[in-house]
């Protein structure tokens, strides 16, 4: 090697466009935060419904692509969140949108003891003990009289605000919720810890001998995913106003969140993003069809993770290098003699 | 109380049967297969269109059977085979997805009506066993098929040149292959059985209470905590632990109908807790 060239490196962290989809995005924000004066109410609806869908889609993709703990009890933190929220608004006269964020949080510290007992399992044997986890969830609020037992209860501290408030609110809420839970995941991403996570996810057992603390690395994931969950649940019935253990703690949450990952691209911000994007337009034209949909659906995920096991936005990265979210670090190596 | 735990022994007995194919599949290919509940299901509506085109169950049974048996090489052999490896995620996903489709589908053949197979009266005999005691006779006999379920596994993982395979590659793939087995023909040959043994749960279940598409979930919840609470790789274990739960269930169902259900469950996560490696743990 010639001692007269000096090696130095610099760390990318993105690509020229970045910064320019990152003012994309504000305006994007900004011009959606301006929907409730000029669309219809029906729009905002079906936006807060989807970013419910998306932000859970989001949390499940944190936990399982990058945690690599499949879940399928998920709902059972979605469910939770919802019932903190009601419970707070209607016996306690809390603010509902002040109690989506307890919600969140109050699902996020039910997490943690949850995962004593759900951790004793891994792999296969962890998705099916959480879905019997969510299932004591249900059960126990299926025989809670206080809030209605199996038949549900109404969301009453709404009451008072008249409809185009409440859903002009509901719907700033819901953004803002997206936004902040994609601005969380991606800062978290690219911080230290996101990159120990990475670690986790490609090896454990090496990131665990190069230091990495994996097991409350994982405790953390789980908490934090629990609180997405709980905070896209009291969001969600928020936007309804009527809850049912059913309803709350039903499997098809997970199912439809896994769908979303799977065909969008497990383990990168950009999957739930889009795989929320195609189960949009798929539910908005197919859905009439029931169970037939329903079956379309499940086939789907089948052929997606045989065949093309990095789902669409996999694919596109692959191909065409695109990231929307990006939280590699690639080392470009210059060179230059020594003067 | 004695009734109680008889009743409990019996239930437990439909359990075992829900429960050794999946312990099966775990056992040879640490494979999660979350269709298993729709699977029983899928071979309780197969016996039930048959019995209404005038077939006995029993006679329903022997075409099922062979017809599960090969379903499920088939699954194995050209779906399952595919997603096994390190990662949990693709197979998760795939037997996730044929739960839905398959729960879809036959909601849309058969709607949502839970319906039973006509035994012509057997669900309703029973056995004086003294003046106060009797049993059902369909029961009953579920729970010997159950124990010669165990003891025929059992014995084909101990003593024949097919469990032996199995023992192999759930051991080691790689050096069993290099001894000779085709692990992924082997891995369908398991799930072959166990497709058997899930259609005969069907059947048997169809018999004794009703059936309906969205039933499968809970059924593989139950498998699995049978599965689970007797600890892994050992099929006595698995009837222990199917028992287990079935008493669980029973107490809670005595105690309020809306709490069965729940006390298997909270049964379920207790042992996790307190004996993560079931009752009868087998090291290997």
């Amino acid at each position: 090697m010639n001692p007269l060239i000096e090696k130095q490196f610099v760390v990318e962290r993105g690509h020229a466009y970045t910064r320019l989809l990152l003012v994309a995005a504000v305006v994007a924000v900004i011009a959606a935060a301006s929907v409730p004066f000029w669309a219809e109410s029906s729009w905002m609806h079906e936006f807060v419904e989807i970013a419910c869908y998306f932000i859970f889609a989001l949390m499940w993709n944190v936990l399982a692509g990058y945690g690599g703990m499949v879940s399928i009890g998920q709902q059972a933190f979605f469910g939770l969140g919802a019932y903190t929220m009601l419970a707070l608004g209607n016996f306690w006269g809390v603010n509902p949108f002040v109690a989506i964020a307890i919600g969140g949080i109050v699902a996020g510290l039910v997490a943690i003891p949850v995962s004593r007992i759900a951790f004793r399992l891994q792999g296969g044997y962890f998705a099916i003990g959480t879905w019997v986890i969510s299932e004591v969830f249900r059960l126990s609020f299926a025989n809670l009289s206080a809030v209605g037992g199996g038949a549900g209860t109404t969301l009453t501290a709404l009451r008072g605000i008249d409809k185009a408030t409440r859903e002009s609110w509901t719907y700033w809420v819901a953004l803002l919720c997206v936004v902040a839970s994609i601005s969380l995941v991606y800062l978290f991403l690219r911080s230290k810890r996101g990159l120990a996570l990475l670690a986790i996810r490609d090896n454990p057992v090496a990131a665990e001998s190069q230091g990495i603390a994996v097991g409350s690395m994982k405790l953390a994931m789980y908490a934090v995913a629990a609180c997405g969950a709980g905070l896209a649940g009291a969001l969600y019935f928020v936007g309804n106003l009527r809850i049912s253990p059913d309803a709350a703690f039903s499997v098809n949450w997970t199912a439809f969140a896994i769908f979303m990952v799977v065909i969008g691209g497990m383990g990168r911000i950009e999957g739930p993003l889009v795989g929320t994007l195609v189960f949009w337009l798929l539910s908005k034209f197919f859905s009439d069809f029931g169970s037939w949909y329903l079956m379309g659906l499940g086939l789907l995920a089948i052929v997606t993770t045989i065949y093309f096991k990095h789902g669409l936005w996999g694919y596109v990265q692959q191909r065409w290098g695109w990231s929307l979210f990006p939280t590699q670090r690639r080392l470009v190596l210059t060179t230059r003699p020594l003067a | 109380m004695i009734e109680l735990l008889l009743q409990g022994v019996l239930l437990g007995g439909l359990y075992t049967l829900f429960a050794l194919g999946l312990s099966l599949m775990f056992g040879v290919m640490r494979l999660t297969n979350t269709a298993h509940g729709d699977f029983i299901i899928l071979g309780a509506f197969g016996a039930l269109s048959l019995n209404g085109w005038g077939l006995s169950p029993w006679l329903a049974d022997l075409v099922v059977l062979p017809m599960a048996a090969l379903l499920g090489y088939a699954v194995q052999r050209y779906v399952l085979n595919q997603t096994l490896g390190k990662d949990p995620v693709p197979s998760l996903v795939v037997t996730f997805g044929l739960s839905i489709v398959i729960q879809n589908a036959l909601l849309e053949i058969f709607s949502a009506d839970p319906r039973s197979i006509e035994s012509s009266g057997l669900n309703t005999q029973s056995l004086a066993l003294s003046d106060s005691l009797s049993i059902g006779v369909l029961p009953t006999l579920i729970l010997l098929i159950a124990l010669v379920a165990t003891v025929g596994l059992q014995w084909l993982f101990a003593n024949t040149r097919l469990g032996r395979a199995f023992r192999a590659v759930s051991d080691d793939p790689e050096i069993a292959e290099l001894m000779g087995l085709r692990s992924k023909n082997v891995y369908a040959l398991a799930t072959a059985i166990a497709f058997a043994l899930i259609a005969m749960a069907g059947v048997l279940q169809g018999l004794r209470t009703t059936v309906a598409p969205s039933d499968g979930p809970m059924l593989l919840l139950f498998a699995f905590e049978a599965v689970i609470m007797g600890g892994m790789g050992s099929f006595w274990g698995t009837l222990a632990g199917s028992m287990l739960l079935g008493i669980t269930q029973q107490v809670g169902f005595r105690l309020d109908p809306g709490w069965g259900v729940w006390a298997g469950h909270l049964m379920f996560l207790f042992l996790l807790l307190v004996k993560p490696q079931g009752l009868f743990p087998k090291t290997r």
